[in-house]
C-alpha cells in the first residue's frame, strides 16, 4: 500500500445549521496531485480549510504524516504545520502588505525555527529562484508585483519549509489566461521537482485536467465521484459529473457546436436542508424513486475501482446515459446532427 | 443617413492613417454599429493613459460579436465609450455610428435616449446593478413605464413575457421577489430581461457569465443565443473566456494593449490565428492534447500600460517573431495570410498553405 500524504475520513463541517461538508472520505498519496472540483457552495473550499485546520472540524479525521489533526488544539498543530500548507485564490489579500517579499517567504522558516539566519536567507533566495522570481524582488513589497508574481511569492512561502502536502485553493482563478498558464506550469514543475502531494481545489475543469492525476467531484457537501483523470474526463459516470463536463465550453468552435449539453434544472439546493436520498436527485434528469429516499454511498465500480455515489451506476461501471434524455439541448441549434457526445471532454 | 461612409476622424497623433478600408468585421446588410478609430485617453494622477487606441469594428444586425482580450486590453472601456458611459477624466475621439446616427455628436440627453432603449448593457455582477429594495417586477416595470409608456396590466404582462424569454420559471411569482431572494444565475437572467425590456437593437454584455458557475453559465449562454433568434437583437459580448467565445460567438475581435490586433469569423480565428498573440492565447488554455509536450504555452512579460500610441507593435516586447521593424514601425490592421485582418508585420502563415510536418510542437 502506498503511503498517504493525506487521509480524510468521515469529515463533517457544519456552520450552525449549514452543512457545508457532510461526510467526506478522500485520500491523497505521497507525491500525488488530486483535483477537487465543484461549483460554488459545494463545500470544496471549506474542505480545504478543514484539511489544513484553518477551521475547526465538526467530526471525522484528517490524517497527515500519520497523525490525526482533526481534533488537535491549535497549539498541538503548530509544530506539525511544517508538513502542510495552503495557497489561496487572491494572493494580494494573503500576503502581508507591510512585509517585503524576502520576509514573507522567510516567515515559515522563522516560525518553525529552521536553520540559522544565513541559512534562511539562502533558502529564501533559493525558493524565489525556484518559483521563477529573481533575487531582486527580495526587498520589494507585494503591491509592487503583478498578480502572477504575487502568486509565485505565495507558492514560495507555502513551500519554503518543505511540506509534504500543499492545498491549492483556486490558485489561478483570479489571473489572466496567459498568466494562469505560467502559474499552472509552475505548480506542475515544483510538484515534479519537490515531490509534494497536492490537493488542487478549483472550479476550472481544464486546469484540473492539466494538473491532476486523480479527480474528486463534490456536490453539496459530499463527493459524488472520484476517478483517475483520463477515466473521469473520458467516461464520467455520475449524472452530475456528466452535466458539469458537458457545461464547460471547449475552446474549439466546431467541436463545441457538436457537443450536447445536459442542462440542469433548478439551482443547487441550500446546504441548510439538503434533499433526502441522493442530494442531486432534485436536479438529476434520470432520478428514480429510490434516489429520493436512499442515500447512495461512494463505492468502487468497474474494472478500475473508480468511486461513484449513484444508484443508477452498476457495479460493473455502466452509467446512465444523459445525452439523449429530454433535458439536454443541442448546443447552438445550428442544425448540426449532434451525434453521440461520448467524449464529452475530448 | 444610412450609408455609413467613413469620413476619417483624426486622432490628433499626426500619423498617417493607413487603416483597412471597409468594415473590419464583414457583415451583410450594412452594420448596425460601426466604430471607427475610437480612442480613449484617461487623465490620471500618474499621467495620461491611452486605454483604447484607434479601434475599429462593426456589429451587424442579429450578429454576435465577441470582443476578446485580457485585463487591461481596453475591451470594457470600448464598450462603455459607445454610449458615453465613461467618467469625466476620459477623452474620446473617433466615430461611433449606430443605426444611422453619429453617437459622438449626440448630447447627453440624446445619448440617454439611446442608452437602455436602443443599446442596453448587462454587466458581470448583477447584484450591483439591481436595486436591492425593489421587487424584480417593479424594476423591470419601471423600464417599461418610462421608456415604453406602458401602464397597468400591460406592464405586468410584458414582465412575465420577458422573464419567460430569459428562461425564468414561475415568472409571475418571481416578479414579487427581491434580488437577494434570487441566485446569481437568476439575477443575471433578470438583468438580461431588463436589458431586453425596450427591445434594444444591440445588447452589450460585459463578462456576463464570469461570476457564474459553468452549469449556470451554460443556461445564460443559451439565452444569449436564443434571444437573437427570437428578438433579432445583436450582441456585443465582452469576455476573456475563449471557451465562451467558441460556444456562442459568430465573429471575434481580439484586442491587445488598446488596439484591435485581429478579427475574423470564430471558426477561422481558432483554426487559423494569424497574430502571435492570438496564437499564444489559444495555446495558453489547458488542452489535453498537448500535455506531453512540456506544459502550457506561456506568454512572457506583461501587457504594457501606454501613455501614447507608440510607433511600434505593442506586442513586440513579448513576441517570439519580433524584429526591428516591429519595434520601430506601427503595424496597421490589414488582411493577413488567410485573408482576415491582422495587425502584425510577421503574421503566422496559413496552416493549410504550409507544408505538413511542422517541427517541434508547432501545431
Amino acid at each position: 500500500m502506498t503511503e498517504q500524504a493525506l487521509e480524510v475520513s468521515g469529515l463533517v463541517k457544519h456552520f450552525g445549521p449549514v452543512r457545508a461538508v457532510d461526510g467526506v472520505d478522500l485520500s491523497v498519496a505521497a507525491g500525488e496531485v488530486v483535483g477537487l472540483v465543484g461549483e460554488s457552495g459545494s463545500g470544496k473550499s471549506t474542505l480545504g480549510r478543514c484539511v489544513t485546520r484553518l477551521l475547526p472540524v465538526t467530526a471525522g479525521s484528517v490524517v497527515i504524516g500519520g497523525r490525526d489533526i482533526a481534533g488537535m488544539s491549535r497549539r498541538q498543530i503548530r509544530p506539525l504545520r511544517r508538513q502542510f500548507n495552503i495557497v489561496f485564490q487572491d494572493p494580494s489579500s494573503s500576503l502581508n502588505p507591510r512585509l517585503t517579499v524576502g520576509d514573507i517567504v522567510a516567515e515559515p522558516l522563522r516560525h518553525h525555527r529552521l536553520g540559522t539566519r544565513s541559512h534562511r536567507r539562502a533558502r529564501v533566495v533559493e525558493m524565489l529562484e525556484l518559483v521563477g522570481l529573481g533575487g531582486e524582488v527580495t526587498h520589494r513589497y507585494p503591491h509592487e508585483l503583478s498578480g502572477g508574481q504575487r502568486q509565485r511569492v505565495s507558492l514560495a512561502r507555502a513551500l519554503a519549509a518543505g511540506p509534504s502536502l500543499l492545498v491549492a485553493d483556486e490558485p489561478t482563478s483570479a489571473l489572466d489566461v496567459s498568466v494562469q498558464a505560467s502559474v499552472l506550469n509552475l505548480i506542475a514543475r515544483l510538484q515534479r521537482e519537490m515531490g509534494f502531494a497536492c490537493l488542487f481545489i478549483t472550479h476550472d475543469l481544464a486546469s484540473v485536467e492539466y494538473l491532476a492525476q486523480r479527480v474528486a467531484v463534490m456536490y453539496l457537501g459530499v463527493l459524488v465521484e472520484v476517478a483517475d483523470r483520463a477515466e473521469l474526463f473520458g467516461s464520467p459516470r455520475h449524472p452530475y459529473t456528466q452535466a458539469l463536463l458537458s457545461a464547460a465550453p471547449i475552446p474549439d468552435p466546431p467541436l463545441q457546436r457538436r457537443r450536447q449539453r445536459i442542462l440542469l434544472s433548478g439551482e443547487m439546493p441550500s446546504p441548510v436542508a439538503p434533499p433526502p436520498g441522493c442530494r442531486f436527485h432534485t436536479r438529476c434528469p434520470v432520478a428514480v424513486d429510490r434516489c429520493r429516499v436512499e442515500v447512495p454511498v461512494l463505492r468502487p465500480v468497474g474494472p478500475s475501482g473508480a468511486l461513484v455515489a449513484c444508484h443508477l451506476v452498476g457495479d460493473d461501471g455502466t452509467a446512465p446515459a444523459l445525452v439523449g434524455t429530454a433535458d439536454q439541448t443541442a448546443a447552438g441549434g445550428t442544425g448540426d446532427s449532434p451525434g453521440r457526445a461520448g467524449g464529452l471532454h475530448r | 443617413m444610412t450609408g455609413v461612409p467613413r469620413p476619417r476622424v483624426g486622432t490628433g497623433a499626426g500619423e498617417p492613417v493607413v487603416a483597412v478600408d471597409g468594415p473590419v468585421v464583414a457583415a451583410a446588410g450594412g452594420p448596425l454599429l460601426a466604430v471607427r478609430d475610437l480612442s480613449v485617453r484617461f487623465a490620471t494622477e500618474e499621467g495620461a493613459v491611452l486605454a483604447v487606441d484607434r479601434v475599429s469594428f462593426d456589429v451587424a444586425e442579429r450578429d454576435l460579436v465577441a470582443l476578446v482580450g485580457e485585463s487591461g486590453c481596453g475591451k470594457s472601456v470600448t464598450a462603455m465609450a459607445l454610449t458615453g458611459l465613461l467618467p469625466g477624466n476620459a477623452t474620446v475621439t473617433g466615430e461611433i455610428r449606430f443605426a444611422g446616427k453619429d453617437l459622438r455628436r449626440l448630447s447627453e440627453g440624446g445619448l440617454r435616449e439611446i442608452r437602455g432603449r436602443e443599446i442596453a448593457y448587462v454587466f458581470q455582477e448583477p447584484m450591483t446593478s439591481l436595486n436591492p429594495v425593489l421587487t424584480v417586477g417593479r424594476q423591470i416595470g419601471e423600464v417599461l413605464r418610462r421608456h415604453r409608456d406602458m401602464h397597468g396590466a400591460a406592464v405586468r404582462r410584458r414582465c412575465v413575457e420577458l422573464l419567460d424569454l430569459v428562461g425564468i420559471p414561475l415568472a409571475a411569482r418571481r416578479l414579487r421577489e427581491y434580488p437577494h431572494q434570487l441566485s446569481g444565475g437568476m439575477r443575471q437572467r433578470v438583468m438580461i430581461a431588463m436589458a431586453l425590456a425596450c427591445e434594444p437593437k444591440l445588447l452589450v454584455a460585459d463578462e456576463p457569465t464570469t461570476a457564474l458557475d459553468v452549469t449556470v453559465q451554460a443556461g445564460i449562454l443559451d439565452v444569449l443565443r436564443t434571444l437573437r433568434a427570437e428578438t433579432g437583437t445583436a450582441v456585443l459580448l465582452i469576455t476573456h473566456d475563449l471557451g465562451v467565445v467558441a460556444d456562442v460567438a459568430e465573429r471575434v475581435v481580439v484586442m491587445y494593449a488598446g488596439r484591435v490586433i485581429e478579427s475574423a469569423d470564430v471558426d477561422e480565428l481558432f483554426a487559423k490565428p494569424a497574430h502571435p498573440y492570438t496564437r499564444g492565447l489559444l495555446d495558453a488554455v489547458p488542452n489535453p492534447a498537448r500535455h506531453a509536450e512540456g506544459g502550457l504555452r506561456e506568454i512572457p512579460g506583461r501587457v504594457p500600460v501606454l501613455s501614447h500610441s507608440p510607433e511600434a507593435c505593442t506586442f513586440a516586447d513579448r513576441c517570439p517573431r519580433a524584429d526591428d521593424t516591429c519595434r520601430t514601425r506601427r503595424p496597421e490592421l490589414a488582411p493577413g495570410p488567410t485573408g482576415h485582418p491582422v495587425r502584425c508585420w510577421h503574421p503566422l502563415p496559413d496552416p493549410a498553405a504550409t507544408p505538413p510536418r511542422p517541427r517541434g510542437g508547432a501545431r
